[in-house]
């Protein structure tokens, strides 16, 4: 057997789930998909003593749009793919998602597992930062929600407590005059990506950019927001040399890749350049021609 | 010795009833207690995709799942696939009559992984064929092959040629 000795826990509620995570705390690893976790554990690069299987709650699975999209945590990502409400209110998450992996490892994937795992690589914590998406955070004592900004802390860490379970991610509609994007580059399909990003761009009446994101994932030790590029970007009219001079900004000036098996730092900026430059491009050109021009 | 746990769950439609410890992966379940050894373990991390069988009718890796979480589930392995010993699955004839193996490591897990996708996608294109395998790795074929399998599959399983 790969995995070292744990003790298992699969409560059906989620009130017994957070009566044993404030019973043992950080000694007990919450299993979401478990597509990192049980890879991890097969290498015994994680040894959790305890472990709380959360499939057994339904209603932490489920999708809802209400003012906001909110996903209960242990929706499984192929789910969300394919789900009406996420297409329409939250084109960004639908472009991203197909970039998770593969489909096998998207249908036992969750949303709210790859969220709290805070894997700089991953999609989903760039889709989060550039939304602006908040985490909901229940424990025994209660219920909090954590800002996006708040929430990614570091290398695979998290604003959550050792007796709270992050339970849904809640993101904001898609907006008017505005254009979304994602991309990345990987090897091969479904591979960890060299280079990567989520592009929101917003217009005001006139034209001019009023409001921008730029959010790059493997580049840093969480989801990296590209701050001074999006400065150089607000209050401009789109154009070439604008989200030119925006991706020189975030490739050179915004960020510090460290490089990694397929990719130097070099060609990481390289293509995270490249990529800004598409993106802002693309996302321009799915804002509603009309509402554009509207006065 | 950690705590054992009793499960029940079905493969290719009979139940098993075991004792197993939490740690038991799914895909050691599969072949060491149920003795089905056609579902392959390669990386066992997630990445060959040999691994892949079928949890209520969608591929899953095997290899990155407890046996405990298959408890109360359904799963289908490749030995699920043909009716009987005398007939293949028109997909199984497909990778036959196309070539679609030389050591055939892999090729259980791309049977349980097309076979979903081609039911959903009756009529895919070479693109959406290299796409749909695109987590399962052959080290021998260079893909070729098991893309003219799976097209050919397609036809046979939805026009019954």
């Amino acid at each position: 057997m790969k995995p070292a000795p744990f003790k298992y826990f699969a409560p059906d509620s989620l009130e017994a789930a957070l009566e044993l995570k404030a019973q043992h705390g950080d000694e007990a690893k919450p299993l979401a998909g478990g597509q990192s976790l049980i890879p991890a554990m097969n290498f015994r690069v994680a040894q959790p003593s305890i472990l709380i299987d959360l499939n057994r709650i339904p209603e932490l699975r489920g999708i809802r749009a209400n003012g906001a999209l909110t996903i209960g945590g242990m929706t499984a990502q192929s789910a969300a793919e394919k789900d009406a409400l996420v297409a329409q209110h939250t084109p960004l998450l639908h472009e991203a998602i197909p970039n998770i992996a593969h489909p096998q490892i998207r249908n036992r994937g969750t949303i709210g597992g790859s969220v709290a795992h805070a894997d700089p690589a991953a999609e989903l914590p760039v889709v989060c930062l550039a939304l602006r998406a908040r985490m909901l955070a229940q424990s025994q004592s209660g219920q909090r929600w954590i800002e996006a900004q708040q929430f990614f802390a570091g290398l695979f860490t998290t604003a959550l407590s050792a007796d709270e379970l992050l339970t849904a991610v809640e993101f904001p509609l898609a907006r008017e005059r505005t254009g979304y994007a994602f991309l990345e580059v990987a090897r091969r399909h479904g591979d960890y990506a060299m280079a990567g990003l989520a592009a929101v761009l917003a217009l005001d009446e006139n034209g001019a950019c009023s409001e921008a994101r730029l959010v790059y994932l493997n580049v840093g030790d969480g989801p990296l927001e590209a701050t001074q590029a999006v400065a150089s970007l607000v209050g401009k009219k789109p154009s070439e040399e604008a989200f030119a001079e925006a991706a020189q900004i975030a490739s050179q000036v915004d960020m510090q890749p460290f490089g990694n098996l397929h990719a130097t730092p070099d060609f990481q900026r390289h293509l995270s350049g490249v990529l800004t430059q598409r993106a802002l491009n693309l996302a321009l050109s799915r804002i509603p021609k009309k509402a554009a021009k509207a006065k | 010795m950690s705590d054992t746990y009793s499960i029940t769950l079905s493969i290719n439609g009979k139940s098993y009833q075991s004792e197993v410890e939490p740690r038991l992966l799914l895909a050691d379940y599969i072949r060491q207690v149920a003795g089905l050894s056609g579902t392959h373990v390669g990386c066992e991390h997630g990445v060959c995709g040999a691994c892949t069988i079928l949890l209520d009718g969608q591929p899953v890796r095997s290899c990155i799942m407890l046996a405990v979480q298959a408890d109360g589930h359904e799963l289908t392995t490749v030995e699920g696939l043909a009716s009987d010993e005398k007939n293949l699955h028109p997909l199984q004839e497909a990778f036959w009559e196309a070539h679609g193996l030389q050591c055939g490591f892999c090729t259980p897990g791309i049977l349980m992984t097309l076979l979903p996708y081609l039911q959903e996608h009756p009529n895919p294109t070479e693109h959406e064929v290299r796409e749909a395998i695109s987590g399962n790795l052959c080290r021998c074929t260079g893909y070729q092959h098991i893309v003219d399998a799976a097209l050919l599959a397609a036809k046979k399983m939805h026009n019954g040629a």
